[in-house]
């Protein structure tokens, strides 16, 4: 579908039976505002998915599933206000799950910039980072309680 | 003296000013610039901010490897704010297949140890995203160290990095076992989830580990048990379901302990039970457990009660309002359709309703199952819903639902009238997307329903007059007009308004196909032909006829050419023969691998005359050398004897109309049933090892069929072994394939073959063996002859 994929990306990305390839937030022009990769891809490569996802994501509206079927994989998505947060997983995996899982890092970054909007993820990016870091690692979701993570995260600033 | 060094956040603000592209390319690019010499100048001051600035505009797109250098040394820097930025950037800019990986190693080693547990946590982070095998070799003991560390937050980082470690180096699976077991006694819910994730982990890549991990299912059902009974943490709550990732997690392990294993799967069949009907369906959280509860239930050894259970679960979900939900249930209901086919049937109606569902891909999933649920019963209304769906649906879509619909109504049609009608149906809206075997398929169910040509001409007539574009139907449709256009012509005919048809309209309806720029040569090629046809159905407009069929002596397209000019001849020169060639054709058979042969022969516009035969035009021509050398033993020169082949014969011989053995057919088609006669098996031959035991089964009337077993009790084995046979003259005979030619050494297995014999005048039953095959390297050849056939054979 669309644009051909080189062979060898879509072979890497069936075999390595990982959970999470990637996590992306794009607003709704393409910008990137964060690309956290749990896979080995080089520069253009990356590119190229970015460009990809967000092709296919910004065609679609309310009318259609938060599921949509890319290659050998799938994208669990959900758009918040102008940005799309999206993780690319496996066919097999619990879509559900994913799904809660974005609104899960949603609201954790909700509380802590406070009614976050587009500027704070921008100016912040690093911090954003950090946020995924305690979320979600090795692929995996990592922790899932949300006062743990704010709490974390509010003692790394202040070690900074 | 490098400028003072702008801050990031200022940085960020003025890049975002930019209005065009290119503008913003040269404020990057000078950044770049001051970023590049005050790495040169090896300023520690500003290097974190460098290269968090760095980092952002890597973030926009733009390449930024020469900072990794300085990733590096802001890693080995005492302070915090240095080491995550560097961490950060190395997380970013490299990856395990940079040779600069290998030098974080070190400080990602030291900072595993280093008494700050953030610390630690960066270069855990660090390590579980892109630690090369290398990496994870040199630190998996300080990791597995760690996982047994007293900080919870620790610990949870350790499971998640051991994850990366077990995949990039499996055989490291070993070290981490213990630790894990302990891990599972853990009242903390991030630990319990990491390691749960761990266990899925080598569980999915060592068989080995999985058994071990049987032993766990006790331990996980417990834990559910607790999490269900809730109030385990408030913490973990979403939408009132407690931690329901941890849930899902402990299900998808639970699934791959139990699948293939009975006692695992009997031990969890409680807890999904459970699970199943206490989860509170409202919400996501809730319908994201429920759902993996259903995949658990459906891999494993459950009981049959636990998967109705499940299939209900998912009926309650195409009821759901969100449409997500919806999706994910069809997406089930179709990997589970083969095996609870009767289960799933209970909820067709609600399936069928999702066919009219806004979303294409709920579309797609609810054609799929709606064609999987397809059965005799329900085909008529099935249809009711699928031929509408088939007008509306998008494009992409139709093709499948044609050939689906065809395939439904090929297996399970009530009557032929219907079948005939529901294809013309299909083939008028979306007749450019079916599949070219359509035609003759269709063709061949029209010719074999003989009491509705006169329907079928009819409606194909009528359907043609309103739309000549799809080719399919107007191919159909031709065929039909030539063949039947004298019933066309007759206008009679129940079920369907009178209309007088007369022969003028007939042939312009087909001169229109003929000249029409819609037409595909194919088309064209049908036209002609059932003009020709035509003329000796019709009485009056034969000269009409003529007139065309001349023209089209000149066309440039060769095939029409050829054609014309050779109906031209017909009218010339033979014009005697024309009746006789342009007769109705004979029914045909469907199924037979000759009749796709006689499909293609139909799809050119079959042409009678030229004497060729319809049927046998596949046919195995005997191997004369073998056969010859056989009958010459028995001292029968005659080529009755076709059969008398090792070959596998297996095409069905009812199509092969062209052979005299029709006695074939009739073998093969009563050799469904298992009827014991009772007669003694004998040893046919017993030489060198190699004995050969026949064992007889009598069918209808002269029909044996003798099944030998070769057994070979020497010390090694008997390979490319072929075995042959000869009969007396009016006996026929047949061999089928054997199961092997390889005859185990040590009688621990053995080669069995099928004889068919048909000895019609029941003379006594003898047979002349040839055998050959290979042993300790030399070959042997040998001939015997078996004359001790019981009585009952062949009397």
């Amino acid at each position: 579908m669309g644009t051909g994929w080189p062979p060898v990306l879509v072979q890497e990305m069936c075999f390595l039976p990982q959970k999470i390839r990637f996590i992306l937030i794009q607003n709704r022009a393409g910008k990137t505002r964060l690309a956290k990769w749990y896979m080995q891809f080089d520069d253009d490569e990356k590119q190229k998915l970015i460009e990809e996802v967000h092709a296919v994501v910004t065609v679609r509206d309310a009318k259609h599933t938060n599921f949509v079927e890319f290659r050998n994989f799938k994208i669990i998505y959900r758009r918040y206000a102008g940005l799309y947060f999206c993780i690319c997983v496996d066919v097999t995996d619990n879509n559900l799950a994913y799904l809660e899982a974005i609104h899960n890092f949603v609201e954790v970054l909700n509380e802590y910039f406070h009614n976050v909007c587009e500027l704070d993820l921008v100016f912040n990016f690093y911090k954003v980072y950090t946020v995924v870091d305690e979320m979600f690692l090795a692929g995996e979701i990592r922790e899932t309680s949300q006062t743990k993570v704010l709490k974390q995260l509010l003692m790394l600033q202040s070690l900074e | 003296m490098a400028p003072s060094s702008v801050k990031l956040q200022e940085l960020i603000r003025v890049i975002r000013t930019a209005k065009t592209q290119a503008e913003e390319r040269g404020m990057i690019q000078k950044e770049c610039a001051d970023i590049r010499s005050a790495f040169r100048d090896e300023d520690p001051a500003f290097r974190c901010r460098n290269v968090a600035k760095l980092l952002y505009m890597h973030m926009l797109g733009y390449p930024a490897h020469f900072g990794q250098m300085e990733c590096l040394k802001l890693i080995a820097s005492p302070r915090f704010t240095d080491k995550r930025v560097g961490y950060l950037g190395a997380m970013l800019l490299l990856d395990e297949r940079h040779d600069a990986s290998l030098l974080i190693t070190n400080s990602i080693k030291n900072d595993l140890n280093h008494s700050s547990q953030y610390i630690q946590g960066l270069a855990l982070c660090t390590l579980g995203c892109m630690g090369s095998p290398e990496m994870c070799r040199d630190l998996a003991t300080e990791v597995e160290r760690l996982l047994k560390a007293s900080n919870s937050y620790i610990k949870k980082k350790a499971a998640l990095a051991a994850v990366h470690i077990v995949r990039k180096v499996p055989e490291l699976i070993e070290l981490f076992i213990p630790a894990t077991k302990r891990l599972l006694g853990e009242k903390n819910h991030g630990v319990l989830h990491g390691t749960v994730i761990l266990i899925t982990e080598m569980c999915e890549r060592s068989p080995d580990t999985l058994r071990k991990y049987r032993k766990v299912v006790p331990e996980l059902v417990q834990i559910m048990k607790g999490l269900i009974m809730s109030g385990y943490s408030p913490e973990h709550n979403v939408a009132g379901i407690s931690d329901p990732f941890l849930q899902v997690r402990i299900l998808c392990l639970l699934r791959i302990l139990g699948h293939h294993d009975g006692d695992a799967s009997e031990a969890m069949n409680d807890i999904l039970a459970q699970v199943a009907t206490n989860t509170d369906t409202s919400k996501n959280a809730g319908n994201a457990i429920l759902y993996e509860t259903v995949l658990t239930i459906m891999d494993i050894r459950s009981e049959s009660g636990l998967r109705v259970l499940a299939v209900n679960i998912l009926g309650r979900f195409l009821l759901n309002n969100d449409k997500n939900i919806r999706y994910i249930a069809m997406m089930s209901l179709l990997k589970m359709v083969q095996t609870d086919h009767n289960a799933v049937q209970r909820h067709r109606g609600t399936i069928v309703d999702c066919l009219k569902d806004t979303d294409a891909s709920v579309k797609r999933k609810a054609l799929d199952l709606s064609l999987a649920l397809v059965n005799a019963h329900n085909v008529r209304s099935m249809m009711k819903e699928l031929l509408p769906f088939l007008d509306n649906c998008p494009p992409e879509l139709r093709s499948d639902c044609a050939s689906g619909v065809f395939l439904a109504a090929e297996k399970f049609a009530p009557s032929k009238r219907w079948h005939i009608d529901t294809i013309l149906r299909v083939l008028t809206t979306a007749g450019s997307f079916v599949r070219d075997e359509t035609v003759p398929n269709l063709i061949v169910l029209i010719t074999n329903a003989s009491e509705l040509y006169c329907y079928t001409v009819h409606k194909l007539y009528r359907a043609v007059l309103n739309d000549i574009s799809q080719q399919p139907l107007v191919q159909v449709a031709s065929w039909c007009i030539g063949e039947y256009g004298d019933l066309l012509l007759t206008g009679v005919c129940e079920d369907v308004e009178p209309m007088q048809v007369t022969e003028d309209e007939v042939l312009d309806v087909l001169e229109t196909l003929l000249q029409s720029h819609m037409s595909s040569p194919a088309t064209r090629a049908y036209a002609l032909t059932a003009l020709m046809k035509l003329s000796t159905r019709i009485r009056d407009n034969v000269d009409r006829i003529r007139k065309v069929v001349s023209i089209y002596g000149s066309c440039i397209d060769v095939e029409l050419q050829q054609r014309a000019v050779e109906y031209n001849a017909l009218f010339k020169k033979y014009d005697h023969m024309r009746s006789a060639v342009l007769e109705r054709m004979p029914l045909m058979e469907k199924g037979s691998p000759n009749h796709n042969d006689q499909s293609a022969l139909i799809s050119n516009g079959e042409r009678e005359g030229g004497g060729e035969t319809q049927g046998g035009v596949k046919l195995q021509p005997p191997v004369a050398s073998q056969t010859m050398d056989l009958l010459d033993l028995i001292g029968v020169p005659d080529a009755s004897l076709p059969e008398a082949l090792p070959q596998p014969l297996s095409q069905p011989l009812t199509g092969q109309t062209g052979i005299e053995s029709s006695v074939g057919g009739e073998l093969l088609d009563l050799l469904g049933g298992i009827d014991f006669g009772g007669i003694p098996s004998i040893t046919a031959y017993n030489k060198n090892g190699l004995s050969l035991e026949f064992s007889f089964q009598r069918e209808q009337g002269s029909l044996l069929t003798i099944t030998l077993q070769a057994r070979n009790s020497t010390a090694s084995d008997m390979t490319e072994f072929i075995f042959q046979a000869a009969v007396p003259k009016t006996v026929q005979l047949q061999l089928q394939a054997p199961s092997g030619d390889v005859v185990p050494a040590m009688n621990r297995g053995s080669v069995s073959q099928s004889i068919l014999i048909n000895n019609p005048n029941r003379v006594a039953l003898k047979m002349r063996l040839r055998l050959s095959y290979s042993v300790q390297g030399s070959s042997v050849q040998d001939v015997a002859e078996v004359s001790n056939f019981p009585a009952q054979a062949w009397q």
